[in-house]
């Protein structure tokens, strides 16, 4: 069943074969003779989930759950109710159909809204979960254009240290403020009072508010944020022995993991953030490439180590350790890996609450 | 791959010892005058000058480039400098009363100011009670007597001690109190007064018995050291300023707090004098201020010289800062602009002269130092090799000029003369001559040029540690100000009583602000210079070496280029004089171009060769043909929704933003130091509540927070443009080579013209007369929209490529032009090497994404190996807004070193930064001074000079050992 502006159409597929989305939504402008109108499509699922299908899975999925009926809704594009799709929202309604039909009928609650999956772009996210400690958050925020803004201030502050001396109150940089209907408060992963650690992989420690504001609107593009919440409570609890790996991460934790870093954090390595432009005189704005990798670019590569070196000392002799696991046995690994985190920890390294 | 990276981890020893071999950071000498001076020494026979500063700085002068800097531990001002004569030795007062000792120790050949010694006089509770010895609390005037082995210390009280210099301690038991005194006195002189502070100390030339004494309340005594008592005493009445005893011991000279001196006569017995001989008020009969200071010179010509400070009419000339030369009929009153710190003459201190003969008056001013000839009728000053007034009008700019070629340097030297013609006559030059200059001659000439308030142009000779005038622009000549000049010359006309004599050049007053200069470039191959200002104006002169009379060309370029919407609220533009004007020889203009709104000028360049210059504004930049005197080319920069460039410098929606952000500031602040102060004054209390809420107190003690956003498109000022740059590079296509433009702007674009200059016939200097052709060939935008501060092509072998005319007159390398050009765009925030003509990304460094700091200044400079004679690296030197000046290999831009340079809170200091073209720098440390660093571990100019000294100050350390 089939629904275009009240119209209806019923035909078969093979369920063994579904083929591609591209060809059954070509199938579909067939039937419904509306081969030049883009359109979602939508299908209702066992739980009477109006969701949309877009892509081969969802179409595979789709079909393999239909019953024996698919009920399949299309709607047009520039006229699409993208709220109609999302959890209850055809078992709530009375009426699906009146709901779709007539998008300004008036639903009394709001449900939760499900964005179309080719419109989906990360806003924020987290990660280095694996290399953290659970009491930090590295915290991704994507910065597009300008139509929203970075949304949250920074403020000096001080927090406690445990330290080889002892405790020791030393100055910090906090989250002083959200902007509402900024990125850093719609994600929700940062909040007043978090302390922020790194800025992407570089500590704050021993940098002043202005040099980290300056160090964040630098990384503005795609600024990755390292804080240990102020909130402990939502922190992700890791099934942490599952591998050997991972247990080794429970480790990290406790020698202090701000020392640590992720390499793919490194800005200089994904470039994410280098998109200068540049207009030839045929005047057409085009992003500017990176220059063919030659005797030059090796002078380069070299830089980004010395980068990381300046932020990140002791990453090396750590990962070692982690690596060695997975090298040979566990049992004789573990005596000659203590020693090596002892060493870290005479270090010096600083241990955070 | 990672494997890989980690093994590059570590350092290369063999680039590290490349770098200690290239690089080294000094902070090489101080130029200029020393900042807020408080006290002045001289020893006549060494002949060296200290000068001390209120910050507690010691600076000794000598013959240029002989100096000597010491800093006291306390940032104390230095009262009063005393030398002990011929032994390189000094004896320092503070305000605080204490005494300092320097040495000047030799190291290695080279001399050394250091502290030897210090006393702080015992100020315990009770000390000048009536039993005890009165108290020392606080020391008026300093004397050292008997070759400087003891020093007798005046003080308010009116005790006179006496203090053992090689050891700094207290002679106890020969202090002089004021009740010894007053027995030799008179009962009715007495009458129950207090003699008050001890005001003058004077040593006898020939017999180190005798101290003259002068107390506040009048009372003058010749006191006998040996015999312990008063061998005459001299009942003066008026409130006494200061002493002088003349050479022969028998007349003496006191001045007066009423603006009168007199002449008194020791020869009269032993009665007390109570009449002196002679007693006048020079600038009478009308209430007069004090004169503080009074010398007296006899010389074998007769007519002795008496010079004193102050003595003014209080009601019509109280405001002036002036010193009298008296000599027989001749009274000159040298008028200074800024206030007397002290004087001295340089005159014979041997005591079988018979007299004094002064050669030099030396006066030092708050702003400046001043030397008069005294053997010379008419006493002209004597122009300073050192200790220049760099800021005589606010310094606004400068640029340095290294590797000066011997003609254009002879020529420049040769207008300054012209400019400050000496007297043919002067026997006399600087008097103050004294140690050895062990430097070695520069190897090359540097001209340090700083562009001033008051629209002129100094220009320094650069090349050794004094930094020494040559020649002085003005290019106020050529417009009509408000101000004009000639009837304040008129007014001076007017009184020929006193005898005024205007003295010294500070004068930190500008006719017109909109002359202020912006920006200075020279080119030093033809001696052609741009000058730009406050109010958009852009002068192209070159030297000549007659005078002449001329009309200078006048264009002006809009920048706005008919852009709808915008009003300019600022400063009205310069009305140029017309016709023909009178030019003296040295830099002349030729060309005036004004930029239309009058903004500012924010950056500038020349292309002597193909006579264009390039300005910009924060509206846009232009073009100009400077031989056809046309211009070529105009762009508005403005982002359409930049309110702000409007507004002009003195705009009332700006100030008054600012003014209400900073308000807001203050408030914040005050209370919180209000709560910190609070915590203080019941201090258990705040740390009890601080134990039980440490957190939550916090966040209300938070002073500042920063908003995190990035930088967008429609930012404030985003159109001024930062920089220009020339170059001969490939900017269309990689088969031809040719002139091109470009310009970097507040929000990170970079325009790129590619320029149609008609080329000279070889041989011939100039270029025929078609008009020039720029069109745009690229323009990139960076997309962290940062300030551009730099732009430099760099040729097939990664270097820059050279200055105009540096490598047809064989002084450069030529650049390679087979192809393979880069251009290095060094934005605030980072630098990145792109590839010409196709544009791609090769390498590049995120300075503020690394660092978190922020480029203030950024040169390519030369890096010559210490180790090597001609290796050498080309290397990126940058300022940061925190102080500390990074180098980058170029165009790897990989960092090389970095050190702390300047504090991050010194904003003038930072934004004063000029880097040479040889790894050196110079930045403002005070309006009046530039320090100069030395990146480059091969060029540095610093002092080293050495003086001959006849204390053997090792022998005596032995004798008397240092007390710790």
């Amino acid at each position: 069943m089939h629904e275009f502006g009240a119209e209806f159409r019923r035909f078969s597929l093979e369920r063994s074969k579904p083929g591609k989305f591209e060809e059954f939504y070509g199938l579909l402008q067939h039937v419904h003779k509306i081969p030049n109108v883009d359109v979602l499509v939508g299908y209702a699922d066992i739980h009477g989930d109006l969701l949309p299908i877009n892509n081969d899975d969802n179409y595979h999925k789709a079909v393999s759950t239909a019953n024996p009926l698919l009920r399949i809704f299309i709607q047009k594009k520039e006229e699409a109710d993208y709220s109609a799709f999302g959890t209850d929202t055809l078992i709530k309604k009375k009426n699906v159909l009146t709901n779709v039909l007539r998008p300004d009928n008036h639903r009394k609650k709001p449900h939760i809204v499900i964005s179309l999956p080719q419109d989906f772009r990360p806003v924020s996210s987290i990660i280095d979960v694996d290399i953290l400690p659970e009491t930090h958050r590295r915290v991704r925020l994507y910065k597009y254009g300008t139509e929203k803004p970075l949304g949250f201030y920074i403020r000096d502050g001080s927090s406690v240290r445990v330290t080889p001396h002892g405790l020791e109150k030393v100055p910090g940089i906090f989250i002083s403020r959200l902007v509402p209907g900024g990125l850093a408060q719609s994600t929700g992963l940062l909040a007043v009072n978090d302390e922020v650690l790194e800025v992407n992989g570089i500590e704050v420690s021993g940098k002043s508010l202005d040099q980290v504001t300056d160090m964040m609107i630098a990384n503005s593009r795609n600024l990755i944020i390292t804080v240990r919440p102020a909130n402990q409570r939502n922190n992700v609890v890791r099934n942490s022995r599952t591998s050997g790996s991972s247990g080794q991460s429970t480790d990290n934790s406790l020698l202090g993991c701000p020392q640590q870093m992720e390499p793919s954090l490194e800005p200089e390595e994904e470039d994410s953030d280098d998109e200068d432009i540049v207009i030839e005189d045929n005047g057409v704005p085009q992003q500017i490439p990176r220059a063919v990798p030659n005797t030059e670019s090796l002078e380069s590569l070299t830089q980004i180590e010395l980068n990381f070196e300046s932020g990140q000392n002791g990453f090396l002799p750590s990962n070692e350790v982690s690596l060695a696991p997975v090298a040979s046995g566990p049992s004789t690994e573990f005596e000659t890996r203590a020693p090596d985190q002892k060493l870290l920890e005479e270090d010096g390294t600083i241990i955070t609450l | 791959m990672m494997k890989f990276r980690f093994r590059r981890q570590g350092a290369d020893p063999q680039r590290e010892k490349l770098k200690q071999e290239l690089f080294a950071f000094n902070k090489t000498v101080e130029h200029g005058f020393p900042n807020q001076p408080s006290a002045l020494a001289f020893d006549p026979e060494l002949r060296i000058m200290a000068i001390g500063t209120r910050s507690g700085a010691v600076k000794i002068y000598g013959a240029p480039g002989v100096e000597f800097t010491g800093l006291h531990r306390d940032t104390t001002t230095v009262t009063q400098m005393h030398f002990l004569p011929g032994q390189g030795r000094l004896l320092t007062l503070l305000d605080d009363s204490s005494l300092h000792l320097w040495e000047i120790l030799h190291h290695d050949g080279c001399a050394h100011l250091e502290e030897a010694l210090s006393f702080q006089p015992p100020s315990r509770p009770g000390f000048d009670g009536a039993s005890g010895p009165p108290s020392l609390t606080r020391v008026t005037v300093v004397l050292l007597v008997a070759a400087g082995d003891m020093a007798a210390l005046g003080t308010e009280g009116g005790s006179v001690f006496f203090l053992d210099v090689p050891t700094l301690t207290l002679l106890e038991g020969q202090t002089l109190g004021p009740d010894e005194v007053l027995r030799s006195v008179p009962d009715d002189y007495r009458c129950g007064k207090a003699l008050g502070p001890v005001e003058a100390l004077e040593g006898h030339l020939r017999d180190p018995t005798k101290i003259l004494i002068g107390y506040s309340r009048g009372l003058l005594v010749i006191w006998n050291q040996a015999a312990q008592c008063a061998d005459h005493i001299f009942l003066g009445n008026q409130q006494l300023e200061s002493l002088c005893w003349e050479r022969s011991g028998s007349t003496l000279v006191s001045s007066h707090s009423d603006g009168s001196y007199a002449i008194w006569s020791a020869d009269t017995g032993s009665s007390p004098t109570t009449q002196p001989m002679v007693a006048t008020t020079p600038y009478g009969p009308f209430p007069c201020k004090a004169i503080n200071k009074i010398l007296w010179r006899n010389c074998e010509s007769g007519g002795h010289f008496i010079i004193f400070s102050g003595g003014m009419p209080r009601a019509s000339y109280g405001d002036r800062h002036c010193v009298s030369v008296l000599q027989a009929e001749t009274l000159v009153t040298l008028d200074f602009t800024s206030r007397i710190i002290d004087f001295f003459t340089v005159h014979s201190t041997r005591p079988e002269d018979e007299f004094d003969q002064p050669q030099a008056l030396a006066v030092l001013l708050e702003e400046e130092l001043v030397v008069l000839d005294l053997q010379t009728p008419g006493w002209p000053a004597v122009p300073a090799p050192y200790l220049a007034p760099l800021h005589s009008s606010a310094i606004t700019c400068s640029a340095h000029v290294a590797n000066v070629p011997a003609k254009l340097w002879a020529r420049i030297v040769s207008a300054g003369e012209q400019q400050s013609p000496q007297p043919a006559s002067t026997a006399l030059s600087w008097p103050i001559t004294g140690g050895r200059n062990l430097a070695q001659e520069p190897s090359q000439r540097g001209l340090l040029l700083t562009g001033h308030e008051d629209g002129t142009v100094r220009f320094w000779d650069a090349s050794g540690v004094a930094l020494r005038p040559l020649y002085k622009l003005s290019t106020a000549g050529l417009f009509q100000t408000d101000c004009e000049h000639a009837d304040s010359l008129a007014q001076a006309a007017e009184d020929d009583w006193p005898p005024f004599r205007k003295v010294g050049c500070f004068d930190p007053y500008s006719d017109d602000p909109r002359l202020g200069v912006q920006k200075v470039v020279l080119c030093k191959y033809t001696a052609q210079m741009v000058v730009a200002g406050t109010a958009g104006q852009v002068l192209v002169l070159e030297l000549s070496d007659v005078p002449s009379e001329q009309a200078v060309s006048v264009s002006s370029v809009d920048l706005l280029q008919d852009r709808e919407g915008f009003t300019w609220k600022g400063h009205e533009r310069l009305s140029p004089r017309t016709g023909p004007l009178p030019w003296p020889t040295g830099f002349q203009p030729r060309v005036l171009v004004q930029c239309l709104p009058p903004a500012a000028v924010t950056a500038v360049t020349l292309h002597a060769e193909w006579s264009l210059v390039a300005f910009g504004t924060s509206h846009g930049f232009g073009l100009f043909d400077y031989q056809r005197k046309c211009p070529v080319l105009a762009r508005c920069t403005l982002h359409p929704n930049d309110s702000l460039a409007m507004e002009g410098p003195l705009s009332r929606v700006k100030s008054l933003k600012k003014s209400l952000r900073q308000s807001f500031r203050r408030i914040r602040k005050s209370r919180v130091s209000g709560k910190k102060r609070a915590a203080n004054a019941n201090s258990k209390e705040a740390n009890a509540q601080l134990a039980e809420q440490a957190c939550p107190h916090d966040v209300e003690m938070t002073p500042v927070q920063r908003r995190i956003e990035p930088r967008s498109a429609d930012d404030s000022l985003s159109g001024v443009v930062r920089c220009l740059y020339f170059a001969d590079t490939f900017l269309r296509d990689a088969a031809h080579h040719g002139p091109t433009m470009w310009a970097g702007t507040n929000s990170g674009s970079v325009f790129a013209y590619a320029l149609e200059v008609p080329t000279a016939v070889a041989g011939g200097e100039k270029r025929p007369e078609r008009a020039v052709e720029a069109v745009l060939g690229k323009e990139v935008q960076l997309m962290h929209r940062a300030p551009v501060v730099a732009i430099a092509v760099l040729d097939g072998r990664g270097r820059p490529l050279p200055e105009p005319y540096e490598a047809s007159r064989d002084l450069a390398q030529a650049p390679d032009m087979q192809g393979g050009h880069a251009v290095l765009i060094a934005s605030e925030e980072q630098f990145k090497v792109f590839t010409l003509p196709k544009v791609s990304a090769k390498t590049k460094f995120k300075l503020t994404a690394h660092e978190g700091c922020r480029v203030r200044k950024v040169a390519l400079a030369t890096f010559a190996s210490v180790a090597c004679e001609d290796y050498a690296e080309t290397c990126l030197a940058c300022l940061t807004n925190l102080g500390d000046v990074h180098v980058f290999s170029v165009p790897g831009l990989r960092p090389q070193v970095h050190y702390s340079c300047i504090r991050k809170e010194d904003i003038s200091g930072i934004a004063s930064c000029v880097f040479t073209r040889h790894g050196q720098g110079f930045y403002l440390i005070s309006p009046s001074e530039f320090e100069r660093f030395s990146l480059s571990a091969r060029n540095i100019t610093e002092p080293l000079c050495s003086l001959d000294i006849s204390w053997p100050g090792d022998a005596a350390r032995a004798r008397y050992p240092t007390a710790t």
